[in-house]
């Protein structure tokens, strides 16, 4: 059935991964693509979701995504073998992968997810790939056993140092980037403030550095230009020019704000969904 | 003069109905305009049901009798798909309500939907002679109002056109807006096997997304989806063309040896000032598709989807999407909505009665200014917009006079919300992934007087042509593009 989920994990206390049957969506998607879905087709939000992976054969995708708000709340609700509203892409233009040399692959919290992708088809390119994977705690990080399979060199670190290098993913790729020879490029997605602090660190090194930007979105086809970013002191649209652009180039402070831009309201959403659904909930919640 | 019609011949009898329509002509100059019954200003400003009422029977009859029944029927020539106006208003002055809808659906798809949102001011109702006569336009007779009595009536009840045998030959429609519409009946009663794609959730395009319910009710889009299913044109939604399937693939791999891009405008314009970047900016497609697709007016009783909740609102622009979304924002609960344009009222694009409605919905008006930039606090929120005064110059390549801004006439406008109604341009998303598809400088696809594009098979049509269409000119191009479809497809004799 179209848009059932056919395997769930809760893969830490707020994370969660579903394969989800979108046959076209899993022949067409590249690597940094994602998709718009919903919980429900008659009152759902519309949300961006980056495809983490696809199975062409048996025709699903792969989403992995963090409940913050009522609508990955109710997401993540759905149990295996029930349906999302709908799924619709994939959206957004591919990465460029081609033979840069060597790639260092910069993922924090749910940002890991999302790299997966590319980071994958960056090695099948013949890159040799440095993974940085960071994480609050060890709880909370995601796709270790992945990364570890397909990266040259990996390097763990979480925020409380309960596991791997006390340390921000910072420090990591600033010793890289200050090693001979320097990485060809990099690739950094997680939290826009994680983002903005590792091209600060690349661009004293001049390494190039590609970001995936994750903006609040309706349509994902270039028609409400909610998503619009400032890159290079121009307005760009994350759905229809990214979502990955030259991280040297996007104002991540503007971006921040926006990010931001009806958090009261979801704030009010999730809490009158919580008041209403507390014997439910409340079993997988701390 | 002989009094017995029976005596004289065709031609005479004619120039003795003439000669009886001319004396009825000074009684039809005196019949008063019909006004379009209306929802109450102040109820309706907290309300999203529809603000027009329609004509009663006596009303439409009425105003089917002003009609002069002119010999050349001037309003034709206005009429972008040359609806039979003259003679369809002639059945409404006879009681004939099922004639006249027939005679509009020659040529006509959607009368309950243009009835309500074409500019008629400026098309058929400009030429007519009654309005010529007062020298007042709004003196014309009222073709969109008679229009949509005639569709309304039939509400529903309209028969399912009848489709012609499978020619087995399969049609793709990229989008399901009006033009998309058109394309997928014509193309179906042709016999063909249509599939209509949409990138949405729901089918309908513009008036579902766009045009707000107190202007155009949902339930009219809905019909005429339900009819295009009755006829068997098999709809797909959540799929993106270009994305999911491109058109290569749907043509080389899929089986579709024709394809429609009606895909519309796509990408809303900024204006390129400081501070479009706060939040409590939008542009007019996301603060409409938030409050109507997504029903944000609803949000936490039945929909997730959050919109700004506004104190003051100022609306850029001066089209009818700049109406719509100011009207939108009064409902929203907003306290004061000013519309910022940068010309005069007389300049204006929208039409002159969703004008009207917004002034009596209490918008307020600030013409012949424009903003300079948005302020924001330290949280990025919006807290002002400083505009500045115009006034109106030589007219320019438009032919409307330039507006020119006054020097040092600075002020800053008290809003916590910023709307950008100020249009589109188009959407890449085709143009990223059809190589060979020919564009031009402005990224609308390039067609042929049939709507053919440079790529066989592949026709084009609506906003993402023309740049920026109506809901009539999408529907001209449709019909135009399935003729030629159709012409295409057939065996060879």
């Amino acid at each position: 059935m179209l848009y059932q989920i056919t395997n769930k994990k809760q893969l830490s206390e707020n994370v969660f991964q579903m394969d989800v049957v979108a046959p076209l969506v899993a022949q067409a998607r590249k690597a940094g693509q994602f998709v718009i879905v919903s919980p429900d087709a008659e009152t759902g939000e519309r949300i961006p979701l980056t495809i983490a992976g696809a199975d062409p054969e048996k025709g699903t995708i792969r989403l992995i995504f963090q409940r913050v708000g009522k609508t990955t709340a109710l997401m993540a609700e759905i149990p295996e073998g029930g349906t999302l509203g709908y799924v619709a892409g994939p959206l957004g233009r591919p990465t460029h992968i081609e033979t840069f040399g060597t790639v260092v692959c910069v993922g924090g919290g749910i940002g890991v997810a999302p790299l997966l992708p590319i980071a994958t088809a960056m090695k099948e390119a013949g890159n040799k790939v440095i993974s940085i994977l960071g994480a609050r705690s060890k709880e909370l990080l995601i796709l270790e056993e992945e990364f570890t399979a397909l990266s040259d060199q990996i390097v763990i670190v979480t925020d409380d140092g309960s596991y791997g290098r006390k340390a921000l993913v910072t420090e990591p790729l600033k010793e890289i980037c200050a090693g001979a020879p320097k990485p060809d490029l990099a690739v950094a997605i997680g939290p826009t403030i994680m983002m903005k602090f590792c091209c600060e660190v690349t661009r004293e090194y001049a390494v190039p550095t590609q970001v995936s930007l994750n903006t609040i979105m309706v349509d994902g086809t270039g028609m409400c230009g909610g998503c619009r970013v400032e890159v290079g002191g121009q307005t760009k649209f994350v759905c229809v020019d990214g979502p990955e652009f030259d991280g040297h180039q996007v104002n991540f402070d503007l971006m921040m704000r926006r990010m931001n831009a009806f958090k009261d309201l979801e704030k009010r959403a999730l809490e009158q969904y919580y008041k209403e659904h507390k014997c439910k909930i409340g079993l997988d919640r701390k | 003069m002989p009094t017995n019609p029976e005596d004289l011949n065709r031609d005479e009898q004619q120039a003795c109905l003439q000669q009886l329509l001319d004396k009825l002509a000074k009684d039809r100059y005196a019949i008063a305009p019909q006004p379009m019954p209306a929802q109450d200003p102040i109820k309706r400003r907290r309300t999203m049901t529809e603000v027009a009422l329609g004509y009663t029977e006596t009303q439409a009859r009425l105003e089917a009798l002003r009609c002069l029944q002119c010999a050349n029927a001037p309003c034709m020539e206005g009429c972008p798909v040359r609806i039979r106006i003259r003679d369809f208003i002639a059945e409404i002055a006879r009681g004939e309500y099922g004639a006249a809808l027939a005679i509009i659906k020659e040529n006509s798809l959607l009368p309950a939907v243009c009835g309500r949102v074409c500019p008629q001011e400026v098309q058929c109702q400009e030429r007519c002679t009654v309005g010529k006569k007062f020298k007042d336009v709004n003196m014309s007779v009222s073709i969109g109002r008679l229009e949509r009595y005639v569709a309304d009536l039939a509400q529903g009840g309209g028969q399912t056109p009848a489709v012609a045998p499978p020619t087995g030959k399969k049609v793709a429609v990229v989008g399901s807006g009006p033009g998309g519409i058109v394309v997928a009946a014509d193309t179906r009663r042709a016999g063909h096997d249509v599939t209509l794609f949409e990138a949405f959730h729901k089918p309908g395009g513009v008036m579902i997304y766009g045009i707000p319910e107190f202007r155009l009710p949902k339930a009219i889009a809905q019909q005429e989806i339900d009819v295009l299913k009755k006829m068997g044109v098999k709809i797909v939604c959540n799929f993106i063309v270009g994305r999911t399937r491109t058109i290569e693939q749907l043509m080389k791999e899929d089986g579709f040896e024709a394809v429609y891009i009606g895909v519309g405008a796509g990408l809303p314009k900024f204006m390129g000032i400081e501070g479009e970047h706060l939040v409590g900016v939008y542009s007019a497609n996301e603060y409409l598709t938030r409050a109507n697709l997504m029903r944000a007016y609803e949000f936490g009783k039945g929909s997730d989807t959050p919109i700004t909740v506004s104190k003051n609102v100022a609306v850029v622009g001066g089209g009818n999407v700049a109406m719509d979304a100011a009207r939108m924002a009064v409902r929203l609960g907003a306290e004061n909505v000013y519309l910022v344009y940068r010309r005069s009222e007389a300049e204006m694009p929208a039409r002159v009665e969703e004008v009207h409605h917004a002034k009596e919905e209490g918008v307020i008006f600030c013409t012949l200014q424009n903003p300079k930039r948005i302020l924001g606090n330290a949280d990025g929120h919006v807290v002002g917009m400083e505009c500045l005064r115009y006034e109106l110059g030589e007219p320019d390549e438009s032919g409307r006079r330039r507006p020119v801004a006054i020097k040092g006439s600075e002020f800053v406008m008290d809003v916590d919300t910023v709307i950008v109604a100020i249009g589109n341009k188009a959407n890449p998303l085709i143009q990223q992934t059809t190589p060979g598809l020919e564009f031009n400088q402005w990224g609308n696809i390039v067609v042929d007087e049939n709507c053919r594009t440079s790529l066989k098979g592949v026709y084009a049509g609506g906003d993402i042509v023309l740049g920026a269409a109506t809901v009539i000119l999408a529907m001209g191009q449709g019909r135009i593009a399935a003729q030629a479809i159709n012409a295409d497809l057939a065996p060879p004799t």
